[in-house]
C-alpha cells in the first residue's frame, strides 16, 4: 500500500503544480495517471504546440511547460503511479481515503486532489453497434502482448501512427496483416508510411483504402470469425474477410470515467466545489482543482489550475494539522527545503562599510 | 447587431436554433455552439479547438462557401467517427459575414 499526505489523481500542469504548493508545507505527494508519462494533456495531445498565457512566459511549448514542472517539483521527490486508472476510493474508519486503480495497486492519503482535467484518456472505439460483444473476444483496442497474434489473421483499423507501426511490427509476427483506413493518406511519420508501402509491395501486409470495417461477425463460441470492410473506391463494394482479430486503433479522448461514480457533486461533466474557499467537494477531503472542476465563472486554465492548487494545498495542510499554526512564506524569504535534503534560497545581501 | 451573422444550427436532439454569432471577437463555430449553449458543457470542444478530437464535428447542410479544409481538419475526421462527405469541424469555421445562411446540424456526439 502506497502511504501519502496528498493523493493526486492526475498528473497534469495542475496536479504537478500541487507538488510544489504542498512541498512548501512539508506535505508529500503521489500522483495517479492513467497515461503512461507525466503531464496530461500537455504531453498527450499538443506537447510541441506552444502556449501563450502561462504569467511569465511569453510563449512555452507544452512539453517544455511540463519539463520545467518535474524540475520544480524534484526536490519534493513526488510518487507515481502511472498508466493505472484510480477506479475506487472508500473512506475508512480513521477518515483517511483508500484509491484503488484498475490494476489494484492500493494509495492511502487524508486527503485526496483530483487534478483529473478532462478525465482519464481512453481508447476511442468505433461505432460498430456489436462491437463490445467482441471485447476480450477477438477485438481489443490496444496491442498489449503482440504474441496474441502469432500465426493469426489480423485486420488493423486507423490511420495514424499507432495502426501504422503495429502493421508493421506484426507484419513479422501474423500470418495475415491487413490495415483499413479510410484515406488513402496516412498521418503518421513519413519512415513508417514508406515502410507499410515496402510491405505492402512485398504482400506482407494488405492494405485497404480508402475502407472502413463496419460490420463483425462471430463463430459458434462467439469468438470474432470475419469482419465486414466497405471499399469506397469509384464503386462501394462489401468485402467480407475471415480474421482472428480486429485491433482498431483511432487514438485515445478523455473520459471522466470512475470519478464520475464516486458519489461527488457533477454539473456540466465537471465536479462542483466549494470556489469561495478551497476548492473542496461536497465529499470533506477530496478537493477537485483545473479543468476537472467547475464553479460560477469556472475558466478551464492552467493558470487558474496554479491558484486552485494552491489554496487547496493550504486547506489540506489544516485539515491534516487541524492544531498546528501556520503563516503563508514568501519562497524569496522561505527558500525552497526539498525533502531530498537540497535547499535553494536566496543570496544573502552583503553589507559592507565604505571607508 | 452589425457584427452579428444569421445562422442556423440544428442540436443533436433534432432542434433547430437561429442565433446571432458575433464576427467581432474571433469566435469559430464550435464557440459559438458552446457560448449558446447549444450543446452540453464537456460534449463539445474537448480539445479547445485544436481539430483534435471531433467533438465539434458538423454536417453543413446550407451551400455556403467555407474556408477550404486545411490538413489537421482532414486528418481529425479521417479518424473520426459517423464522418459524412459534408462533416466539418466547427472549430475550423471562423465566424464572418460570409457565413450568412449557414446551417448546419451538429454530429451525434461519440
Amino acid at each position: 500500500m502506497i502511504k501519502t499526505d496528498i493523493l493526486i489523481i492526475g498528473a497534469g500542469p495542475t496536479g504537478l503544480f500541487t507538488v510544489f504548493e504542498a512541498g512548501l508545507l512539508k506535505l508529500k505527494c503521489h500522483l495517479i495517471d492513467a497515461l503512461p508519462q507525466p503531464g496530461g494533456q500537455c504531453s498527450e495531445l499538443y506537447p510541441k504546440k506552444p502556449i501563450y498565457d502561462i504569467p511569465g512566459f511569453p510563449e512555452v511549448l507544452a512539453g517544455d511547460l511540463v519539463n520545467n514542472l518535474m524540475e520544480q517539483i524534484k526536490s519534493f521527490e513526488p510518487g507515481f503511479t502511472l498508466a493505472e486508472r484510480a477506479q475506487t476510493i472508500e473512506k475508512l474508519e480513521d477518515g483517511s481515503f483508500l484509491v484503488t486503480t484498475n490494476k489494484g495497486t492500493q494509495h492511502n492519503a487524508p486527503v485526496v486532489a483530483i487534478a483529473g482535467g478532462l478525465g482519464s484518456f481512453e481508447p476511442r472505439k468505433p461505432p460498430i453497434p456489436n462491437i463490445a460483444d467482441f471485447e476480450d473476444k477477438g477485438v481489443a483496442y490496444m496491442v498489449k502482448d503482440p504474441e496474441v497474434y502469432r500465426n493469426k489473421k489480423v485486420v488493423i483499423a486507423g490511420g495514424g501512427d499507432s495502426a501504422l507501426d503495429w502493421s508493421i511490427f506484426l507484419a513479422d509476427i501474423a500470418e495475415e496483416v491487413t490495415l483499413v483506413h479510410r484515406r488513402n493518406e496516412f498521418r503518421g511519420a513519413l519512415d513508417s508510411v514508406d515502410r507499410v508501402k515496402e510491405l505492402k509491395d512485398l504482400g506482407k501486409i494488405n492494405l485497404i483504402t480508402p475502407g472502413e470495417v463496419d460490420g463483425l461477425q462471430a463463430d459458434e463460441n462467439g469468438h470474432l470469425s470475419s469482419v465486414s470492410i466497405k471499399k469506397k473506391s469509384e464503386a462501394t463494394e462489401e468485402i467480407q474477410l475471415a480474421v482472428d482479430h480486429f485491433i482498431p486503433l483511432f487514438g485515445l479522448s478523455p473520459k471522466l470515467g470512475p470519478i464520475a461514480d464516486w458519489g461527488l457533486e457533477i454539473e456540466k461533466n465537471a465536479i462542483k466545489v466549494d470556489n469561495t474557499l478551497d476548492y473542496q467537494t461536497n465529499v470533506p477531503g477530496i478537493y477537485a482543482i483545473g479543468d476537472v472542476n467547475t464553479y460560477p465563472g469556472k475558466l478551464k486554465l492552467i493558470l487558474c489550475g496554479f491558484h486552485e492548487a494552491t489554496l487547496m494545498c493550504q486547506s489540506a495542510y489544516k485539515r491534516i494539522h487541524p492544531d498546528k499554526k501556520y503563516v503563508m512564506k514568501y519562497t524569496t524569504v522561505g527558500g525552497v527545503t526539498g525533502f531530498d535534503g537540497t535547499k535553494k534560497e536566496a543570496p544573502k545581501a552583503v553589507v559592507k562599510a565604505i571607508d | 447587431m452589425e457584427e452579428d451573422v444569421k445562422i442556423t444550427i440544428i442540436d443533436r436532439e433534432g432542434e433547430t436554433h437561429e442565433i446571432d454569432a458575433p464576427t467581432d471577437m474571433n469566435m469559430n463555430l464550435m464557440e459559438v455552439v458552446r457560448s449558446y449553449e447549444i450543446a452540453p458543457e464537456g460534449t463539445i470542444g474537448i480539445c479547445g479547438g485544436m481539430a483534435m478530437c471531433a467533438s465539434c464535428q458538423c454536417y453543413v447542410l446550407s451551400d455556403t462557401e467555407l474556408p477550404e479544409m486545411q490538413d489537421e481538419e482532414e486528418a481529425m475526421l479521417a479518424e473520426a467517427f459517423h464522418v459524412e462527405d459534408n462533416s466539418r469541424l466547427g472549430c475550423q469555421i471562423p465566424i464572418t459575414h460570409d457565413l450568412k445562411g449557414l446551417k448546419v446540424q451538429l454530429a451525434p456526439e461519440e
